[in-house]
C-alpha cells in the first residue's frame, strides 16, 4: 500500500477521471466492428466443417455462384500457397501455413467448425442460405480431443508433418506432439530426498473459452487501386495487418487495419481469422464484405484455452520449507501447434523459492479449434495444480496455508525454474495484505462451508509501443496510440501523460490510431498496454515538454535550459506561463508542437496475486455458492484505481466460471455439444458476490510510475483458491475442472476423494 | 424477391416506419435498417442480454422479436435514454463508477437497469442480481456494475424529490 | 433462416383455419422466445407463423372461486405480477419467474413453454401438479385433454393439424393446499433444468396430514413425469419429514433420465429425489400457509 507522502506527489495517477470514450460507450454511440456502416457493404458467411477430422475430398460451389444474391464464393484454391514460416503475434507466434490452413481448410478438417469455404451475398440470410448450397466430400477420419489421448501412438495422426522437437532434437517419426519444453534448477533426487513430507497429485482441466460478448467481425474492402482496408475487432491492429498481409501475400503498405471498438478479447483476438477471407471476397465482388460471427462460430471456430493433463509433486521439510518440485504438464494446442504450454510451464512453480525444481511441458495436437491465449495463457491451469498441492503440503505439514505460502513465497532474486531471476517483486506484500484483510480475519461459521486460498502469476511483457502527441492552441494535447483499448487503456495511458506534463486527464484527447496513423505497436495483451504504451507516452510528455520549454526561451530570449517546469507551468525568473498559455502561443513561437515516442522494453517484469475465497456447498446437490471472495493484487502504482479495480473483479469471475462450470463438452465424434451461451455457463450477476479487492503497490523498477500490468494475473487464483475452499468444506479435494454439480457430486459420494 | 412487410412503430418517442422481411428480428431492423447500433448482438438467441431494449414498456432481447410484430408497439432503445445535453442518471453512474470495460454489454446492462429502476426504485442487491442475471458481462465480474444501479437508484430518487 | 409468411390472427377460429392450412409447415408465435431461436437454428421450419398475441381469449386471464383460467399466451411476467395469482398458485410464480431471465419473462408464456414441449420444461411440472386441463381449439372443434398427457415425446405433443392451445384451467385453490416447484441448474439462472420437480398437496385441517398430493418431475425421461403412484401413496400419510423421504425414495426410482451435456444419469435419479423432497417441504408450508421461497 502507497505510503500518504507518495500518493500527494502525483496530481492525476491514482484518481479516478470519467474514461475519455465513456460517453459513447454509454450512449450506444461507439462503433464496434459490427456497427460499420459503408456504402454497398455486403455480407459474407462460411460454411464450417460438421466433423471433428475429415479429408476434404472435393468442394463444389456452383449452385452457390447461382444463387441470387450472392456475389463471391472463395475457398482454399483462392488462397495463395504458403510456406513455413513463424510470424510474432506479439503473445506468441504462428506459422502462417498453419494460420493459412486455419482461416480456410486445405487438404483437411481438423476440428468441428473449421472453415471451409465463404460467400459474400446482398445480405446475411441470402449468404446463409447459399451455403447450404456448397458441397463438400468429406472422408471422415478419426478423431481425439483429450490431451492424453492424443498423445498416444495409435491416435489420430493430424498432421504428418508436425515431428516432436525436444531439447533442439526432433523426432523422426511424425507425431501430434510438437514441442517437448524441459526446465530444470538444482538437483531434483537430492531435493526430494531432503524432504520429509512429499504430495503428487494429477489434474485435469476441460478447454475453456475467453467468452467476450462481442462476436469476431471483420470487414475488408480490396479497392479497385489494390488496397485493402481491413475494419476490424482485434487486440492489435498491427498483428493484423502483418497476418493479413502475408496470408494474402501482399506487402503490409498494401493492407490498412483501422481497429474498431473491441468488445472483448481476453487473448482470443489476436490470431486473425475472417480478416483474410473478408478480403478475398471483396477482390472478387468489388465491395466492401462485412462478415461476422455467430455466436456458435466463436465457440466452435475460435479460440479456447487449453485442456490439460498435468501432475504435480513437491516436497518440503518439517519445518515447511519447499525443498523439491516437480511437474509434467500436457496442454492440448488443438488443430495447430503453438498451444501455451511454454507459459504454463514457466509459471507453474512461479510463485515459490524452490531450490529444486524440473518441469516438462507438452504441446499436444488434438481435434479442437486452436487454441489461443486466454488472460495468463497456460498459468491458471498450472496454478490450479500448484496451488492445490501447497494446500495438501500445508495441511499435512500442519501449517496455515497462508503462513507456509509467507514461508516459501518467490522474492527479489528468486530463481524461476526457466532461468530469470526476479527483480523486486510484490508476492509477500499480497500475502501480508491477505493477512491482515478483513476477510482473512472474519470467522466463517455454519456447515458445509469452506474458506480458501491461492496465488498466481502472470507476468508483464514489454514489446513495442508508439504513441504520437499534437498540442492544441488552447492547452489540451490529441494523444494518438497504437493501443487497442479494450478495459479504458486510453484514458490510463493519457493519465500517465497528463502526470508528466502537468495538465489534466481531461486535457488530454486520446485516440487509437489506425496502422498509417501511428508508429508500429504490439498487441493489447500480456498485461503490456498501461505499461509498455503508458511509458511510451510518458516519453512523449517529456518530448513535448522539452519543445515547450524551447519556445518559452523563444518568447522570453533565454535559452531553454533556463526554462524551468514547476508543476506544469514553464518558468523563467520572474516570468510563468501555464502549459494553456504558451500552447496559445505556438504560432508566433514556430508553429505547432508535436511529439513523438517508441519504447520496446526488453524482458517481462512480474505481477503477483493472492486471493481469498469463502464457499458454501450444499451437501445434497454438490452445488457451490461463492459467500465472499476478495482479490488482492499487486498493480506496482495503480494509475486509475477503478478499472485496476475492474481487472480484479473481472478476472476473478472469468476464474470462478473456469473453477466452477466453464468447460467444452464433447461427444464421442469429437462434436462440442455446447456450443451456446446457455449451456456454456458462464457467471450472471447472480452467480456472484460483491467481489473485494485490495491493491498492493511495490512500484516496479522499469517503469518511472512502477507500474505493473494488472490484466492477467486475476484469472490464475480462483480455481485453486476454490477447490481449497471445496476441501475446507466437504473434505473433498477435487482435481478435476470444471468443478461442476455432477462432478463435484461423484466425489463426495465416492469415498470422499476425486 | 422476398415480399417486405410495411410497418409502423414508434421509436424513443419518434414514429418510425420501415419494411422488414417477416424473419428479420427487431435487432436486426433497429441496427441494419435504421441505424440505431447501440443495441448490440453477442448471441443472437436471447442468452446474453446484449440487444435488451423497452417493447411497450418491458425489457425485450431484441434479437427474440420479429420485427414485423412490432407494428403499433412503443419502443425504447439506448439512443433514446438520454432526453437532452445531458446523460440519463444510469449513464452517468455507470461511468462514474466504472461500470463498463469494453462497453459492448453496457447498453444492454442500462436498459434492463432502467426497467428494473422504472418499477423498483430502491432494489436491494440481490433484486437487481436477479433482475440483470439476462445480461452478460465477461468484463467487470459485475461488482461496478451492481454499484452503478443502486448509486443510479440514490440519484434518481434525489432527482424527484 | 428461411424466410416465411407472417399472418396475425385476431380470432380463434382465424388462426385455427390459417394453421390447418399449412399443417405442419405453419408455427404458432406467442413470445417466440423458443420459436425463433428454433427457426434461426433450422431445427425448425416453417412456411408461416401465425402471431396468436391478438386473440383476446389468448392473453386474458380471470381469478375466480372456480379456478384460474389462463390464455396460453399470456406472457411470465404478467403471471407474477399479478398479487392474486401469487397468493393463490405460488407454484406456477415460481416457474414463470425462472423460465430464462427478465427479457425472456417479458415475452415468454406458459401455454408457449407448454407447446414447446421440452422434457425440461419448467412449468410443465407445474401444470402436472396443479392438474391442469388444457383447452384446445381446432378445425374439429374444440376439446380438452389433462396437462400430464399432453406431451408425448421431446417437442412433441397431442396438438393436430391446425389446432392450437388456448387456454389452462387450474383447479380452484382448495383450502389446506399449496404447491411449488423448484429446479436444480448449475448457475443460479438463465439455465436449463437439469432436473425440475412441482408438488402440490392438500392438508388436513390441522396441517399435519396430507390428504391429497401431486408430484411431477422434468428432465428425467422424454417427457415431463407426472408421479401417480408416489403422489397416490402420500394420502394419509403425515406431512413429516419420513414421508417426503419416501417420496423422494421413490421419485429417484422411478426418473429414468440419459447423460447428457447437462447432467449424468446417476446424478438426476439422485436430484429428483432431492428436489422432491425440498418441493414437497415448499408445497407443505405453503399449505399451511407459511412463507416458503425457492431461491433460498
Amino acid at each position: 500500500m502507497t505510503p500518504k507522502s507518495e500518493r500527494k506527489k502525483y496530481k492525476v495517477i491514482g484518481t479516478r477521471p470519467i474514461r475519455h470514450d465513456g460517453a459513447d460507450k454509454v450512449t450506444g454511440r461507439a462503433v464496434y466492428g459490427a456497427d460499420l456502416r459503408l456504402a454497398g457493404i455486403v455480407h459474407g458467411k462460411i460454411l464450417r466443417s460438421p466433423h471433428a477430422h475429415a479429408k476434404v475430398k472435393s468442394i463444389d460451389t456452383s449452385a452457390a455462384e447461382k444463387h441470387p444474391g450472392v456475389l463471391a464464393v472463395v475457398t482454399r484454391a483462392d488462397m495463395p500457397n504458403l510456406k513455413n514460416k513463424i510470424a510474432d503475434l506479439g503473445e506468441g507466434s504462428v506459422n502462417l501455413a498453419h494460420l493459412g490452413a486455419n482461416v480456410l481448410a486445405h487438404d483437411k478438417v481438423l476440428y468441428k467448425g473449421h472453415a471451409v469455404a465463404a460467400l459474400a451475398a446482398v445480405n446475411p440470410h441470402v449468404a446463409e442460405e447459399a451455403l447450404k448450397l456448397i458441397k463438400v466430400d468429406y472422408e471422415v477420419l478419426p478423431s481425439v480431443t483429450w490431451v492424453m489421448d492424443a498423445m498416444q501412438d495409435d491416435a489420430p495422426l493430424l498432421h504428418n508433418d508436425v515431428f516432436t522437437k525436444s531439447m533442439g532434437k526432433r523426432a523422426s517419426k511424425p507425431s501430434n506432439v510438437p514441442t517437448h519444453i524441459h526446465f530444470e534448477k538444482g538437483n531434483i533426487e537430492e531435493g526430494f530426498q531432503a524432504a520429509d513430507v512429499i504430495v503428487e497429485r494429477e489434474f485435469k482441466t476441460a478447454s475453456v473459452h475467453q467468452g467476450y460478448i462481442e462476436p469476431h467481425v471483420s470487414t475488408a474492402l480490396w479497392n479497385q487501386d489494390g488496397h485493402v482496408t481491413v475494419w476490424t475487432s482485434t487486440q492489435g491492429a498491427f498483428t493484423a495487418r502483418a497476418q493479413t498481409a502475408e496470408l494474402l501475400q501482399i506487402p503490409v503498405s498494401q493492407v490498412t487495419v483501422v481497429p474498431c471498438e473491441i468488445g472483448g478479447g481476453f487473448g482470443g483476438k489476436i490470431a486473425v481469422y475472417l480478416e483474410p477471407v473478408a478480403a478475398l471476397l471483396s477482390r472478387k465482388c468489388g465491395r466492401p464484405v462485412k462478415m461476422v460471427m455467430t455466436r456458435e462460430d466463436v465457440f466452435e471456430g475460435t479460440g479456447p484455452t487449453p485442456g490439460s493433463f498435468m501432475r504435480v509433486k513437491l516436497g518440503a521439510t518439517k519445518d515447511g520449507k519447499l525443498v523439491a518440485g516437480e511437474a509434467w504438464l500436457a496442454y492440448d494446442a488443438g488443430a495447430f501447434p503453438g498451444g501455451v504450454i511454454g507459459p504454463g510451464a514457466m509459471c507453474v512453480f512461479s510463485c515459490y523459492e524452490l531450490p529444486h525444481a524440473k518441469v516438462d511441458g507438452y504441446d499436444v495436437l488434438d481435434n479442437k479449434p486452436k487454441t489461443q491465449a486466454y488472460r495468463a495463457p497456460g498459468a491458471t491451469q498450472a496454478a490450479f495444480a500448484c496451488e492445490t498441492v501447497i494446500d495438501e503440503l500445508a495441511e499435512k505439514l500442519k501449517i496455515d496455508p497462508l503462513e507456509f505460502r509467507l514461508k516459501n513465497a518467490a522474492k527479489e532474486g528468486t530463481r524461476r525454474v526457466d532461468g530469470p531471476v526476479y527483480p523486486r517483486v510484490g508476492l509477500v506484500e499480497t500475502l501480508e495484505a491477505a493477512k491482515n484483510s478483513p476477510h482473512w480475519k472474519s470467522k466463517l461459521e455454519g456447515k458445509h462451508r469452506g474458506r480458501g486460498i491461492a496465488s498466481g502469476y502472470w507476468f508483464n511483457i514489454g514489446l513495442k509501443s508508439s504513441v504520437a502527441a499534437n498540442v492544441n492552441n488552447d492547452g489540451t494535447v490529441s494523444l494518438i496510440e497504437g493501443s487497442t483499448d479494450i478495459g479504458g487503456t486510453r484514458t490510463s495511458i493519457a493519465m500517465q501523460f497528463a502526470e508528466t506534463l502537468g495538465i489534466t486527464a481531461e486535457a488530454v484527447h486520446p485516440r487509437v490510431g489506425d496502422t498509417d496513423s501511428v508508429g508500429y505497436t504490439d498487441v493489447t495483451g500480456g498485461s503490456r498496454t498501461t505499461f509498455a504504451t503508458g511509458l511510451a507516452a510518458h516519453e512523449v510528455a517529456l518530448d513535448i515538454q522539452r519543445q515547450m520549454r524551447e519556445r518559452a526561451a523563444i518568447l522570453w530570449e533565454c535559452e531553454a535550459s533556463q526554462v524551468q517546469v514547476e508543476d506544469g507551468a514553464y518558468c523563467h525568473k520572474d516570468k510563468k506561463l501555464t502549459f494553456a498559455e504558451l500552447a496559445g502561443q505556438l504560432g508566433h513561437t514556430g508553429g505547432p508542437v508535436v511529439g513523438r515516442a517508441t519504447v520496446s522494453p526488453e524482458g517481462a517484469s512480474n505481477g503477483f496475486g493472492t486471493h481469498l475465497v469463502d464457499v458454501e456447498v450444499d451437501p445434497d446437490t454438490a452445488k457451490v455458492t461463492i459467500l465472499r471472495y476478495t482479490a488482492i493484487q499487486d498493480a506496482g502504482r495503480a494509475i486509475h484505481p477503478s478499472y485496476v479495480e475492474g481487472q480484479m473483479q473481472g478476472g476473478a469471475v472469468q476464474g470462478i466460471g473456469w473453477a466452477l462450470n466453464e468447460e467444452y463438452v464433447y461427444s464421442d465424434q469429437g462434436r462440442m455439444e455446447n456450443a451456446s451461451y446457455l449451456d456454456y455457463r458462464m457467471p450472471t450477476a447472480l452467480d456472484v458476490p460483491a467481489i473485494e479487492t485490495i491493491i498492493v503497490e511495490v512500484p516496479n523498477p522499469a517503469h518511472p510510475y512502477g507500474v505493473r500490468g494488472v490484466g492477467e494475473t486475476p484469472i490464475v487464483a480462483p480455481p485453486a483458491a476454490i477447490a481449497n475452499a471445496i476441501y475446507a468444506a466437504t473434505g473433498v479435494r477435487m482435481t478435476e475442472l470444471p468443478m461442476s454439480p455432477p462432478r463435484l457430486w461423484a466425489a463426495m459420494s465416492t469415498g470422499k476423494k476425486s | 424477391m422476398v415480399r417486405k412487410t410495411h410497418v409502423a412503430t414508434t421509436i424513443n418517442g419518434e414514429p418510425v416506419e420501415f419494411l422488414c422481411e417477416a424473419r428479420q428480428s427487431l435487432l436486426e431492423v433497429l441496427r441494419e435498417t435504421l441505424g440505431l447500433t447501440g443495441s448490440k448482438e453477442g448471441c443472437n438467441n436471447g442468452n446474453c442480454g446484449a440487444c435488451t431494449v423497452l417493447l411497450d414498456g418491458q425489457p425485450v432481447d431484441s434479437c427474440l422479436v420479429l420485427a414485423v410484430e412490432v407494428e403499433g408497439a412503443q419502443i425504447t432503445t439506448i439512443e433514446g435514454l438520454s432526453k437532452d445535453s445531458r446523460l440519463h442518471p444510469i449513464q452517468q453512474c455507470f461511468l462514474e463508477d466504472a461500470a463498463l470495460q469494453c462497453g459492448i454489454c453496457t447498453p444492454g446492462f442500462i436498459m434492463s437497469a432502467k426497467a428494473l429502476l422504472d418499477r423498483d426504485p430502491n432494489p436491494s442487491e440481490h433484486a437487481i442480481r436477479f433482475q440483470l442475471a439476462g445480461n452478460l458481462c465477461r468484463c467487470t465480474g459485475y461488482d461496478k456494475i451492481i454499484r452503478a444501479v443502486q448509486d443510479s437508484a440514490k440519484r434518481m430518487a434525489g432527482q424527484n424529490k | 433462416m428461411n424466410d416465411f409468411e407472417f399472418q396475425t390472427a385476431t380470432t380463434v377460429d382465424e388462426a385455427v383455419s390459417l394453421l390447418a392450412a399449412k399443417g405442419d409447415r405453419a408455427r404458432v408465435l406467442t413470445g417466440g422466445t423458443d420459436l425463433i431461436v428454433q427457426l434461426r437454428e433450422n431445427l425448425r421450419e416453417a412456411d408461416l407463423v401465425v402471431d396468436v398475441k391478438k386473440i383476446p381469449e389468448l392473453i386474458q386471464y380471470s381469478l375466480t372461486e372456480k379456478g384460474l383460467r389462463l390464455g396460453a399466451g399470456v406472457p411470465c411476467y404478467r403471471i407474477y405480477g399479478d398479487e392474486a395469482i401469487r397468493k393463490a398458485y405460488p407454484g406456477l410464480v415460481d416457474s414463470a419467474r425462472i423460465i430464462g431471465g427478465w427479457q425472456i419473462q417479458s415475452r415468454a408464456s406458459i401455454g408457449g413453454n407448454l407447446c414447446n414441449s421440452s422434457p425440461a420444461a419448467d412449468s410443465i411440472p407445474t401444470l402436472i401438479a396443479y392438474n391442469v386441463i388444457c383447452h384446445i381449439a381446432g378445425p374439429e372443434g374444440r376439446r380438452t385433454v389433462p396437462v400430464a398427457e399432453f406431451c408425448t415425446a421431446p417437442g412433441r405433443n397431442v396438438l393436430k393439424r391446425g389446432e392450437l392451445l388456448t387456454e389452462l384451467e387450474f383447479p380452484a385453490a382448495a383450502r389446506h393446499s399449496g404447491g411449488a416447484y423448484l429446479r436444480f441448474i448449475p448457475r443460479n439462472e438463465m439455465d436449463i433444468a437439469v432436473v425440475g420437480a412441482g408438488a402440490w398437496v392438500q392438508l388436513d385441517a390441522k396441517g399435519e396430514t396430507i390428504e391429497r398430493a401431486r408430484l411431477a418431475l422434468a428432465a428425467v425421461a422424454p417427457t415431463p413425469l407426472f408421479l401417480a403412484d408416489a403422489s397416490a401413496a402420500l394420502a394419509g400419510k403425515p406431512a413429516t419429514e419420513a414421508t417426503f423421504k419416501e417420496a423422494a425414495a421413490a421419485a429417484s426410482a422411478i426418473a429414468r433420465p440419459i447423460n447428457d451435456k447437462r447432467g449424468t444419469l446417476e446424478y438426476r435419479k439422485h436430484l429428483a429425489g432431492v428436489l422432491i423432497e425440498r418441493s414437497l417441504v415448499g408445497a407443505v408450508r405453503r399449505a399451511r400457509g407459511e412463507k416458503w421461497d425457492p431461491h433460498v
